[in-house]
């Protein structure tokens, strides 16, 4: 009897623990994996409708809904995903949200899907504000004019309300209304590197053999090893972000000849990821995110985010619509950009250290220091705040690569989704596996 | 009537768990089957029958990527089980209450309790180059220089491996010592058998269908591993699953299909060898 109750309770045991490693796989409910039920609109009227957003985890943040809310009266509900995620359901869900946050160097995939209508921008108040070089693709004759890949001017316009094709010459049909942006570059440990890192090339200086990382995005990570190979001389491209199959061979070869000889700590996928190799050393140079930069000198940590000598990689996000909005939903929607470019929600991500798609209404809601500081490159006048209450930069201190024109004015490439795209992704898996 | 009922009463009842099986198991594999047939490009799939992307799933790459995968499953298979093993027969043999032998197991499970991110958060201060490892071995004067190989290595992706999976290795083979009979070994010990025989000759052989449940585990768990890889590896280690997870990231559905189906039959062949090699029936 003692036996049978014995082994009663280790079967019962054992199908607990089936069930509880069952259920872990299950995602709650409103989860990315398990996305939570759309919302339903009873009467005619904004105050009813939810708007349901995706984007990436460093867009969607709790404050600016708050303020959104607040503001325009009608609700939100906001999904943060990785930056993959985030395509994979702008791509195949459609019916999952109605405003897509995301990059531009996704639209050469999200767009020829129809999944998204095109923005009129005789309804956007603001848009004359917004910098010259996503309206136009001039800025001020600075090198970002010449800038290769995905750069956010080329994929901005539609050629008519119901095209599914980029446009050259601006229109009226924008796809994406830019929402934060920024110039990225390595980021090092001055402490643990003792020196100015003032070159891409750094990143595969063998001084650093085995304490460097690169992102392990392929269509990221690419553009990254292109800095660095360019900038070394040991390979040119007629295009960066458009690379041919033989270019993208010889730069993978480089890759794994460096990756052979020990020269990467880690690749890293995630932003958390490359915050923890940085703050704890076990990386002093590496690709970086500017948020991540600042995430780590948040934790007291000295992290530089070094203006190089060959120029910066650019990204952008912007919000989309999804061609499921109509109606009220869709006056909502555009209400919404409209909030997003009068100045608040700029002056929000500027504190960041993002820069804002209309700088100048950004302005109005930010003191003179912050301005000056954040923008024009100029020492801080007092202790930079962030609006989460941490210091960002003490005062007297001026922000790393100068001021926003030169900083975007510098940048030479962008994030981008080359037409070898599955060629890419093939030889990158090889780099991974060699 | 009752006699119809009664031969229709088995099928009644397994009508629901097949049907739960068919939607969420066999429909979902139907799926992936025929769409690792279609055309993609870098947005859509289209319906179509190609082969392309099974010839670029055989390739070297793939190739080499499945040799490190079986690397990562022998190592992590022969650790689990030299460590598993021991533990299970300790709790079976030597911890006198039941009580305790449920709360020992219980602090087994422990390892799964965590999520992935604190698991790659608390391994960089033990393991990093100026983790506690390192520091005991700098201070004690093993070493002159911190060991690099502790983290983002083979041998990490190893250790996170053992350290996650080992419980359903100790489960099975738990379960199965459990079950022999007491009385045979106190009659192997009548009989004049040392320990080593006993060991040998009685228990060993009875719990043979526990190993091979918990190899069959431990194969499934490792072949579409994943997470553990690249967090451990540090993104520079390969295995099939992140194969598979770099594709579907990158949108390239069905070539990510074709490799998973690949991917079911290569794990399909192991265990199919293993039942083959070890009667499990007995257990069931």
């Amino acid at each position: 009897m003692a036996k049978f109750s014995r082994r009663h309770i280790i079967r019962t045991g054992l199908a607990a623990g089936a069930f509880l490693t069952a259920t872990r796989c299950a995602a709650p409910s409103g989860t990315p994996n398990n996305p939570a039920p759309g919302p339903q609109v009873n009467t005619n009227q904004t105050k009813d409708v939810t708007l349901r957003l995706i984007g990436t985890g460093v867009s969607q943040i709790n404050d600016i809904r708050d303020k959104a809310q607040e503001d325009l009266g009608f609700k939100f509900d906001m999904r943060a995903l990785s930056t993959e995620e985030n395509n994979q359901i702008a791509i195949t869900q459609p019916g999952q949200y109605d405003i897509f946050d995301g990059e531009y160097f996704s639209l050469p995939l999200v767009v020829p899907s129809g999944n998204l209508q095109p923005i009129d921008t005789k309804r956007i108040t603001n848009y004359d504000q917004i910098v010259s070089f996503f309206r136009t693709g001039e800025f001020k004759g600075m090198p970002v004019e010449e800038s290769q890949g995905t750069a956010p001017f080329r994929v901005q316009y539609l050629t008519g309300p119901d095209s599914k094709e980029f446009s050259t010459t601006p229109t009226d049909y924008a796809t994406l209304i830019p929402f934060q942006y920024n110039a990225d570059t390595l980021g090092y440990r001055p402490d643990l590197v003792g020196r100015t890192i003032e070159s891409w090339g750094e990143l595969f200086n063998s001084e650093f053999r085995g304490k460097t990382s690169i992102l392990d995005i392929p269509q990221i990570g690419i553009m990254d090893a292109a800095m660095v190979a360019e900038a070394l001389g040991l390979m040119t491209f007629a295009d960066k972000g458009n690379m041919t199959r033989a270019e993208i061979d010889q730069i993978i070869e480089i890759l794994k000849e460096q990756k052979r000889s020990g020269q990467f700590r880690a690749f890293w996928k995630t932003f958390d990821e490359s915050v923890n190799l940085m703050n704890s050393g076990e990386v002093v140079l590496q690709s970086m995110w500017s948020p991540a930069v600042t995430a780590v000198q948040s934790q007291g940590t000295e992290c530089i985010y070094a203006p190089l000598k060959e120029g910066y990689r650019g990204w952008g996000g912007g919000i989309g619509l999804s061609k499921n909005l109509q109606g009220v939903q869709l006056d909502a929607a555009y209400e919404y950009i409209n909030w997003m470019l009068d100045g608040w929600v700029g002056a929000f991500l500027g504190r960041q250290g993002y820069y804002s798609a209309a700088p100048e209404t950004a302005r109005k809601f930010m003191s003179a220091a912050e301005w000056d500081f954040w923008y024009e490159g100029k020492p801080a006048a007092e202790d930079m705040v962030d609006p989460f209450g941490k210091t960002l930069a003490k005062a007297g201190v001026t922000r790393d690569g100068g001021s926003f024109d030169e900083r975007f004015g510098n940048i030479v490439c962008w994030n981008s989704t080359m037409e070898e795209n599955t060629y890419l992704v093939q030889k990158w898996n090889e780099f991974i596996a060699s | 009537m009752s006699e119809t009922w009664k031969t229709l009463k088995p099928y009644a009842l397994i009508t629901p768990q097949t049907l739960v099986f068919l939607m969420f198991l066999v429909f979902p594999i139907l799926m992936i089957g025929v769409v690792s047939f279609w055309e993609f490009n870098g947005y859509s799939m289209t319906p179509a029958f190609t082969l392309d992307n099974y010839r670029g799933v055989l390739t070297a790459v793939t190739f080499n990527t499945y040799l490190n995968t079986f690397k990562f499953l022998g190592l992590t298979w022969l650790a689990t089980l030299l460590i598993g093993y021991p533990v299970a027969y300790f709790l079976s043999f030597h911890v006198p209450k039941l009580e305790w032998q449920i709360l020992l197991f219980l602090v087994c499970t422990i390892p799964f309790w965590t999520s992935n991110i604190i698991r790659m958060i608390s391994w960089v201060p033990l393991l990093g180059r100026g983790g506690l490892v390192n520091q005991m071995l700098l201070g004690t004067g093993v070493i002159q220089q911190p060991l690099e190989f502790l983290l983002y290595s083979d041998f990490a992706v190893v250790l996170g491996m053992v350290h996650l999976y080992i419980i359903f290795m100790i489960a099975p083979i738990f379960n199965s010592l459990m079950r022999i009979d007491r009385s045979l070994i106190t009659a192997a010990e009548d009989l004049g058998a040392s320990g080593f025989q006993i060991f040998k000759e009685v228990i060993l052989p009875l719990s043979a269908p526990g190993i091979a449940i918990g190899s069959i585990f431990i194969v499934t768990l490792i072949m579409g591993e994943f997470v553990t890889v690249r967090l451990m590896g540090g993104g520079q280690s390969a295995s099939v699953g992140k194969l598979i997870q770099t594709q579907i990231g990158s949108l390239q559905y069905p070539l990510a299909a074709a490799n998973a189906i690949v991917l079911l039959a290569v794990t399909m062949l192991i265990i199919v060898s293993i039942l083959r090699v070890l009667d499990i029936r007995k257990e069931l």
